[in-house]
């Protein structure tokens, strides 16, 4: 699925989303680099999920441009991927909830098979592949999630909070499953408002508050030094408002 | 056949169910024409029905709201004026007269697909609805296209929509009004059970008639107890 040339970086340009009178994003401007896993940190509300929303296309803002380095239409539609939050899984196995994407991209189905096996492999789910989809547990759930979106091999994966809602065990899992998948080479932009999910994953934080981008710093220096007084209180733990 | 006097309800039923266990040929023969009547006009109107109720859910066209409305409203048609409408269409004067078809089964199976074709589009309608509010993002997020949509939707709400079907044909095998007016009732030809049981009720032949409401009744319960039996055990399975 090799394409000569890459979709990134994609580029923010005075990013703003507007919604019955109210500024949930206001003004972002950033270039969000093919290499390394940005991480988009902030308390509940300060619209990070709306934010990789806008990057993925699935909203418009209402004012300011994303650009993709690779143009526009369907082929940076589909070099890009989405976990979402709550897994929407479809109403099948999950062997064939992996199988669907290369089915819509029409990948010849003798040549699905192989990738539906490796993905679930890669996740761990080898032995649940038969199962319907929606009685796995939570975190086979997400695992699932994040399997589907990378058998297409995307250069991008977003990912909305994909542990917000598990446990530790659970929750490290996908996580490694999130560093394997950087590793193979798929940009990762991941929201979280868990700080030591954004230390364990992060190679550059994106700090966001009131739909602002206050700051964005590699992650090292972030932790060490934040630049903004949101971002030192919301480290030290205290209650954003 | 013997006669019974009405009042000899016991002996009528006791006959009823003699025939149900011998296998009446007449009973045999107007059941079949019954469920093949009703099982094709099901079949032809959940192919209509399934896609037009899924594009009228997803697709924003002119005159979508028009047609949703419609189908809703068809819902209730009344069976005896859509058995005069497809009379009217087939009958030797009518458009579709050149084709001979009134007093057919064929225009029996016409006249109650007319009758479903809304119910289980706008079943559907509602079903893919609800699913598609569900299922929006992610498939947007995985470059669905417009058909793709459709298609996936209406296979994730497969369940769903077979409870749809059902009621269809739980409406199309128990109504007497559209088959009667195309159909006409002709022994060993159009005759079905809801048509055969007015007639022999009318006639006092309570027998046959009661014979073929037990099935008929069986049916119904059959039909129900199935689609509630498929929604319980598919949100066990699928959540």
């Amino acid at each position: 699925m090799a394409e000569a040339t890459s979709i990134l970086p994609l580029r923010l340009t005075s990013v703003t989303l507007q919604a019955r009178g109210q500024t949930l994003i206001d003004g972002i401007s950033a270039d969000l680099q093919a290499a390394g896993r940005s991480l988009i940190l902030g308390p509940n509300g300060a619209g990070k999920s709306l934010l990789l929303r806008l990057c993925h296309g699935l909203l418009r803002p209402t004012a300011g441009r994303i650009d993709w380095a690779g143009g526009n239409g369907e082929r940076v539609r589909r070099r890009q991927a989405m976990v979402f939050q709550d897994p929407v899984l479809l109403r099948r196995s999950a062997a064939a909830n992996i199988r669907y994407p290369l089915h819509l991209r029409g990948i010849p189905r003798g040549e699905r098979q192989a990738a539906v096996d490796e993905a679930l492999a890669h996740a761990g789910l080898g032995a649940v592949a038969d199962r319907p989809a929606r009685v796995l547990s939570g975190g086979e759930q997400q695992r699932l999630a994040i399997a589907r979106a990378w058998v297409t091999r995307p250069e991008v994966l977003f990912l909305d909070e994909p542990t917000s809602n598990l446990d530790p065990a659970a929750t490290r899992a996908i996580e490694e499953l999130i560093l394997a998948v950087a590793r193979a080479g798929t940009k990762i932009v991941m929201t979280t408002h868990d700080l030591g999910q954004a230390r364990r994953l992060a190679d550059e934080i994106l700090f966001l508050h009131h739909g602002r981008l206050l700051e964005r710093t590699a992650a090292a220096d972030f932790f060490a030094a934040p630049r903004t007084a949101e971002a030192a209180a919301f480290l030290k733990g205290d209650l954003l408002c | 056949m013997p006669r019974y006097p009405l009042t000899d309800l016991t002996a009528a039923f006791a006959l009823a169910l003699d025939m149900l266990l011998r296998v009446d040929r007449d009973l045999l023969e107007i059941v079949g024409l019954s469920l093949r009547v009703s099982l094709s006009a099901v079949g032809l109107a959940a192919l209509i029905g399934l896609p037009l109720g899924a594009a009228v859910a997803l697709f924003r066209f002119p005159g979508r709201l028009a047609v949703h409305a419609l189908l809703t409203a068809f819902m209730g048609l009344p069976p005896v004026v859509v058995g005069l409408i497809v009379y009217l269409l087939l009958s030797r004067a009518g458009p579709l007269g050149v084709l001979g078809l009134l007093f057919t089964p064929a225009a029996m199976i016409i006249a109650q697909c007319l009758l479903i074709t809304p119910i289980i589009a706008a079943l559907s309608a509602q079903t893919v609805a609800d699913l598609h509010e569900e299922y929006d993002e992610q498939l947007r997020s995985l470059a669905a296209g417009p058909g793709q949509t459709l298609v996936t939707l209406l296979w994730d709400g497969r369940f769903r929509l077979l409870t749809a079907i059902l009621a269809g044909f739980g409406r199309a095998v128990a109504e007497v009004g559209a088959v009667m007016i195309v159909g006409g009732n002709i022994n060993h030809a159009t005759r079905v059970m809801t048509t055969a049981i007015a007639l022999e009720t009318s006639k006092g032949n309570l027998a046959l008639a009661l014979a073929l409401g037990i099935i008929l009744i069986a049916l119904a319960l059959g039909v129900n107890l199935a689609a509630m039996a498929i929604r319980d055990a598919t949100r066990a399975r699928y959540g």
